[in-house]
């Protein structure tokens, strides 16, 4: 008997992903929204590891350490993208004003 | 009882910590240091009751409280657990007591800085970190505190991070103490791997027992000593350390001198059964004290940085605590470490209250006279001078330095059958560095405080400042009463306190060992006297052209060494990987396969016009329509995927 019941994992995922999701679509702050990416990419990290838990299978974790690499380097290009911007001279973490393409 | 208080000594500071982060920009300054003061005060307070309840006890007893596990899989488990026992309590009293003190000293210090609530959210949080280190029956657990440590070192060397050489000085310190926690971890998974838990009870029974294979047990006390020589600043990390006086110099007397550096002894006398079998190990430790000593006490004597003589000085008595760790004289390291932190501590407040009050004039060549315009911090930096020379009967600093002395005489390394490595050399070698402590820290209070006037003082000393200051002058000339030379009346409260829970280490001492350690810092003062302290002295600067005078300023050219040895050949492999031939080759397939594409292009377009022309007018209006949706803004694409997301989910699961 796993200490935490599946469902309530699942249940958990599903809060994580929905506040991730929520945060990529409302927050217009380029690292809010890498934040909530992270978030939502740690959702189904847990799920995951829940499952893994669930079945007995070690296959959860190891899939867990391929997201967190995953996650890292997600954050590492978004935030040297962010890095780029700012250096092309474009002082600001609005997402909405980088919808023009300038060659 | 003891297991509430003992989380609960670690969680006051931690929550002033959150309190004051959350908090910056809200509170006053006042306020902030209020709210830090209390957080460590009341740590404090626990921990002197603690400290009661368990010298109540009996001899041997100790306090455990596991407050979760934390891994339990088969063949090792952790537990966030924390044992306070006889040698713990001497740490959290050394921290909470000092790092009390220093945090007073730190409200009136730092009181119109802007960033003041960082600077105790980090003070306090290292407070925290400090004592989980200190506490922690779990190795594991242990390495968090090791680890936060760290990261408070950090923050608080880059405080002022809008000079480039501070966050400079900053990386440095990280980078050298990582590459010590590197090892440490190495060290943490031998003995994980051989004993299948890193409780420390478990791990040293074990090795005591003989089911760790002593290959392993030297390789992981290797491991271990260099994670505590990298984090105690020893031969070969010392760089770090001097560069580190960037931080404020609350900081320096906290964290750079008092407490941070000083957990590398900590970790090895609290593994002393480990070390005891890896005798190789302790030599090495031994022979690399007495020369981190040496050189730190040679490289002192040349510096003109008020603030980074104390700092080499730091080095140089650390050594002296390795040597004694190295020797097997747990007792006289761990009475080292508690005397140091009382007298460096009041050494670099008080000379943090004297560079303020001289508008931040840090050459002490530019300072002089100064005994007339402070009488009272001269008074207070003459006292920690004193301690930190081991001037005779009055100050700490002698008792805790015979201490180690008699230790290392008395010692001696069977390192094979033939070849055993007698203490005496080290003794000699201890003894020409309590000589080298004394010149080159009173050449440091004769050219501040004596002679002729340099830069103006203005201002006073508040008195938040002047209480801490005085307190840790009691401390630093009284706190070595508690254990007397064993020729002397028998008062030995601090082994006593400590024998228990370490071996004995005491031997019969000849009765001249105490008096020529009585006399060499003595020696040592008066050649400082002569040399800079008379009305006429016969140095007032060293003459800096020559060429070892300007090695040894440099801490004997070991950053030259490093640049050579790592971030030259480093800096080499990122030109390679830049300029790499692969890349040559494929720039050149892509430009081959440009061409071709462009030749073939041309031959198409006349085909491709004409069907184009007929598509042209439909795809028009389907195109106008789809650029709305292509607004370019990267919300509204996440958006779509999401409906398009959900309306495949409803499909799949409606149908």
């Amino acid at each position: 008997m796993p200490a935490f019941p599946f469902n309530d994992t699942v249940l958990l995922a599903t809060v994580l992903f929905s506040v991730g999701l929520t945060g990529v679509l409302v927050r217009r702050n380029m690292v809010f929204m890498l934040m909530s990416l992270d978030i939502m990419l740690n959702a189904a990290a847990l799920v995951f590891v829940g499952a893994g838990a669930r079945w007995h299978d070690a296959v959860g974790q190891v899939m867990f350490l391929l997201i967190l690499a995953l996650a890292a380097v997600e954050t590492a290009v978004g935030l040297a993208i962010i890095l780029r911007l700012h250096a092309q001279g474009r002082p600001t973490l609005d997402a909405d004003t980088g919808n023009l393409l300038q060659g | 009882m003891g297991e509430i208080l003992l989380p609960l000594l670690i969680l006051s500071p931690l929550a002033a910590s959150l309190v004051v982060f959350v908090s910056a920009g809200r509170l006053s300054a006042c306020a902030v240091g209020t709210l830090a003061c209390t957080g460590v005060g009341m740590s404090a307070v626990i921990s002197v009751i603690l400290s009661v309840m368990l010298l109540s006890g009996p001899a041997t007893g100790t306090l455990q409280v596991m407050l979760w596990p934390w891994i339990h899989i088969a063949g090792f488990s952790a537990d966030i657990a924390f044992m306070l026992d006889r040698i713990s309590v001497v740490m959290i009293l050394v921290v909470t007591i000092v790092g009390l003190l220093i945090h007073i000293y730190a409200v009136s210090y730092m009181h119109d800085d802007p960033g003041i609530a960082r600077f105790f959210g980090s003070m306090t949080l290292f407070i925290a970190s400090m004592l989980v280190l200190v506490l922690a029956s779990d190795l594991l657990c242990l390495f968090i505190g090791w680890e936060g440590v760290g990261l408070c070192s950090y923050l608080l060397i880059g405080f002022w991070y809008d000079t480039p050489a501070n966050t400079a000085a900053a990386r440095k310190a990280f980078y050298m103490t990582r590459m010590g926690d590197a090892a440490l971890l190495c060290g943490l998974l031998l003995l994980a791997t051989a004993a299948g838990s890193l409780h420390i009870g478990t791990v040293l029974a074990a090795v005591a027992n003989g089911q760790v294979a002593l290959s392993a047990v030297n390789m992981a006390a290797l491991f271990i000593l260099i994670g505590a020589l990298a984090k105690s600043a020893q031969i070969p990390f010392q760089t770090w350390l001097p560069d580190a006086m960037a931080g404020p110099t609350p900081t320096s007397a906290l964290i750079h001198a008092a407490t941070m550096v000083t957990a590398g002894v900590y970790l090895i006398a609290r593994l002393h059964d480990l070390f005891v079998m890896a005798v190789p190990v302790m030599a090495l430790m031994a022979v690399l004290g007495a020369l981190t000593l040496l050189m730190g006490a040679c490289t002192a004597l040349v510096q003109s940085d008020l603030k980074r003589i104390l700092a080499w000085s730091t080095i140089s008595q650390l050594g002296y605590m390795f040597l004694a760790l190295g020797c097997g004289a747990w007792q006289a390291a761990l009475f080292h470490l508690m005397t140091h932190a009382f007298f460096k501590a009041l050494l670099f407040l008080t000379a943090g209250a004297v560079i303020v009050r001289t508008h931040h004039e840090q050459d002490i060549f530019r300072l002089g006279g100064l005994r007339h315009a402070m009488p009272g911090l001269a008074a207070a930096f003459i006292t920690g001078a004193s301690a930190l020379a081991g001037v005779p009967l009055v100050t700490a600093g002698f008792y805790s330095k015979e201490m180690i002395l008699s230790g290392v005489w008395a010692a001696h390394f069977r390192l094979t059958h033939e070849w055993t490595l007698s203490g005496h050399v080290l003794w000699g070698i201890g003894l020409l560095g309590a000589f080298l402590s004394a010149l080159y820290i009173f050449r440091c209070v004769f050219i501040v405080f004596f002679g002729k006037s340099g830069t103006t003082a203005t201002g006073r000393t508040s008195r938040l400042m002047t209480i801490p200051l005085s307190c840790l002058c009691v401390l630093s000339l009284c706190g070595g009463i508690i254990e007397m030379p064993m020729t002397f009346p028998p008062l030995h409260l601090f082994s006593a306190l400590l024998d228990p829970t370490l071996p004995p280490s005491h031997a019969d001492e000849p009765g001249w060992l105490v008096l020529v350690g009585a006399i060499v810092p003595l020696a040592g003062l008066g050649v400082a006297w002569v040399l800079w302290g008379r009305p006429s002295p016969i140095m007032r600067e060293i003459p800096g052209q020559a060429a070892v005078i300007r090695f040894a300023r440099t801490g004997g050219g070991m950053d030259v060494v490093y640049d050579h040895l790592f971030v030259q050949p480093f800096r080499f492999l990122t030109w390679l990987t830049r300029h790499d031939i692969l890349d040559h080759a494929i720039t050149g397939t892509g430009r081959l396969t440009q061409a071709v594409s462009t030749s073939v292009l041309r031959s198409r377009t006349g085909f491709l016009d004409i069907l184009t022309l007929g598509g042209r007018r439909g795809i028009r209006s389907a195109d106008h329509l789809l650029g709305q949706i292509h607004n370019g803004r990267v919300r509204w694409y996440a958006a779509w995927i999401v409906g398009g997301l959900c309306a495949g989910l409803a499909m799949a699961v409606l149908a």
